[in-house]
């Protein structure tokens, strides 16, 4: 049987153009950094903790020549004179001002944290990229090497090296610091930036860029790294409080920078002293910047591993 | 599973040996000699004090004497104190800090993961709200600002507890607190992230659609899985907890190890600091492997992982 197909002439009408761009995308596409900002401004608590860091970043340069007195004047006439119009965080006991001192405590305890964070990402980043792009044989070599040095205790290695180069009573340079820091710290970050390397290297684009003749080198810097960088970026967010909580530990038992400079730690150290004899401002005021500096670095790294999970992402 | 249980075995006794040998050498390179704050002292006596110490034999000789003492458990002389050994300051400091942090280990252990689980429970409500922000504060004030604000306030200002000092089950409720807070934290806001992961799980829709009470879908099924990366962060906690006795010791005058500890360290008394640097490394080390041992025998998954890598 067969059937005659009915040609009519309202086949052959214009079609209706209106819906022809419905596949066209409207809306700017965003890219990856922007997309993740976007989402971190979402995040209130990220936010502030942002915005106490620039603050903190800001006062801890300009924070020591505000009021006029310089952090290492002494004045004798003013010994432990609580916070007033003339000294905004009072004096310590040899009368130096707390508030110029305050923020060059801030200034050094942001240096070390940042540096030592640095430091870290150097060092991690290199080893754990060389240990996930090496054999096998290598990789479990360089990996035991590193749990070896991750589990001898932290802060008891810098403790330990602070006594080391520093003569007695002293106090430790910003430099030893840093280093006794570093010497332990990197491990985390290698540890992290290998697992990523690892499961990057298997990645389609990775393997497309192998057959393609690119060398290891190569697939290491232009996919595998700029692909680790959200967890690494999470991770030295993270890094940083923790040698900023180090250092202020290690001033608080003595260990720290030695006066007149002075970072939060030291100068708590300094204040406990202060407590006891009925002046607990001097130790309220650096406890609460170090708490600040604390909490600011957590929230922003909380939000931005929010930021960075493509689970979140809607 | 045994070959790992060996190979984790091995790996201690490699860590600790590299502990001791890097402590060693660290040591014997500090510029100057131990006994410089007595420098007036006549020749003979200093002498006597290098040979008594072992100092006039060479480097190596004194690392391996140094090495066969310790296998035998003896740590050594102290440099400043003439009464007491290393061994016995450790005896009698350690017992004091290992109830500390035994203490404080218990306090973040029953508040932690249980203030986690609830804040997943009710996720962005109040109770989540309230728990993060005691985890926030927890992360983000120090230990030792920690103490110093219990001292002033529960102890100065109201009296209800010693201010410091050492006897008494009162003396122990503060610094313990102090020390709990930051890894109460750390486990709570683990433990968080953890359980929201294992609630989305297909498991627990099952579990729920069997028909079994919520209680059960928790307790059974939600927190045993949520519970295991808390359990694989126990031998960093210890190990910070242990640390953190130094500076919890410090203002609250307890005569713990930690104190001794930074005693030696302004003391510049090298035999004591390397002893008991040692002795925390064993036993940091020694925790960090129960945790393994521990870990592998709570998740049976982790026999495949640790195996095929």
């Amino acid at each position: 049987m067969k059937t005659e197909i009915q040609l009519t002439k309202d086949m052959f009408e214009k079609a209706d153009l209106s819906n022809r761009d419905a596949d066209k995308i409207r809306r700017p596409s965003i890219k990856y950094w922007p997309d993740v900002w976007r989402r971190l401004k979402q995040n209130k608590l990220a936010m502030i903790g942002l915005i106490i860091i620039i603050a903190m970043l800001i006062m801890s340069i300009i924070g020591t020549n505000i009021n006029g007195f310089e952090y290492y004047e002494q004045d004798y006439s003013k010994i432990n004179v609580h916070p007033n119009s003339e000294h905004w965080f009072g004096t310590d006991e040899l009368g130096r001002d707390l508030f110029s001192r305050t923020w060059l405590g801030a200034r050094y305890s942001l240096i070390i944290g940042v540096l030592a964070a640095a430091i870290d990402f150097i060092i991690g980043v290199l080893y754990g990229g060389i240990a996930g792009m090496a054999t096998r044989k290598v990789d479990a070599i360089m990996m035991r090497i590193a749990e070896v040095i991750y589990s001898v205790p932290y802060l008891l290695v810098v403790i330990l090296l602070s006594v080391v180069f520093s003569s007695a009573g002293a106090g430790t340079s910003m430099f030893v610091m840093i280093l006794a820091m570093s010497l332990t710290g990197w491990v985390p970050m290698a540890i992290l930036v290998r697992g990523q390397v690892l499961q990057l290297k298997e990645a389609e684009y990775s393997l497309a860029a192998e057959s393609l003749g690119a060398t290891k080198g190569w697939i290491l810097k232009k996919h595998i790294i700029p692909n680790t960088l959200g967890p690494i970026l999470v991770n030295i967010t993270l890094t940083i409080p923790r040698a900023i909580f180090s250092e202020a530990t290690l001033g608080f038992l003595g260990l720290g920078l030695q006066p007149p400079k002075s970072s939060l730690g030291t100068l708590a150290n300094e204040g406990l002293a202060g407590m006891t004899v009925g002046n607990s401002y001097q130790i309220v005021i650096p406890a609460l910047f170090i708490s600040l500096i604390m909490f600011a670095f957590n929230v922003l790294g909380d939000g931005l591993r929010d930021a960075l999970d493509p689970r979140l992402r809607k | 599973m045994k070959r790992y249980l060996l190979k984790r075995l091995a790996m201690s006794i490699v860590t600790l040996w590299a502990v001791i040998t890097i402590t060693f050498i660290l040591m014997h390179s500090v510029p100057g000699n131990p006994f410089a704050a007595e420098s007036k002292m006549p020749k003979v006596v200093y002498e006597n004090l290098q040979k008594k110490y072992g100092l006039d034999k060479p480097l190596t000789e004194q690392y391996f004497i140094y090495l066969g003492n310790l296998l035998k458990g003896d740590l050594g002389d102290s440099m400043k104190s003439r009464v007491e050994t290393v061994n016995d300051m450790i005896e009698r400091g350690f017992p004091v800090s290992a109830r500390l942090g035994v203490q404080a280990l218990l306090i973040a252990i029953c508040f932690g993961p249980a203030l986690g689980a609830f804040a997943a429970l009710y996720q962005n409500k109040l109770p989540d709200y309230i728990s993060m922000i005691i985890a926030i504060i927890g992360i983000s004030v120090p230990s030792f600002i920690m103490g110093t604000v219990l001292i002033q306030f529960v102890a100065r200002n109201v009296d209800w507890l010693p201010i410091g000092g050492w006897g008494e089950f009162k003396h122990t409720i503060l610094p313990s607190f102090a020390m709990a807070l930051m890894p109460m934290a750390t486990m709570a806001r683990l433990m968080r992230s953890s359980m929201l992961e294992v609630l989305g799980q297909d498991y627990i829709k099952t579990a729920k659609s069997k028909g079994i009470t919520r209680a059960a879908v928790i307790l059974k099924h939600a927190v045993r899985n949520a519970i295991l990366p808390v359990i694989s962060v126990l031998g960093t906690t210890i190990s910070n907890l242990l640390v953190g006795s130094f500076v919890i010791e410090k203002i609250f005058g307890i005569p713990g190890l930690g104190m001794f500890f930074v005693k030696s360290i302004n003391n510049r008394d090298y035999t004591l600091i390397m002893g008991t640097t040692i002795f925390y490394a064993a036993i940091l080390i020694t925790m960090l492997l129960l945790v393994d041992i521990a870990y592998m025998f709570i998740d049976p998954r982790i026999k495949l992982t640790k195996e095929g890598r």
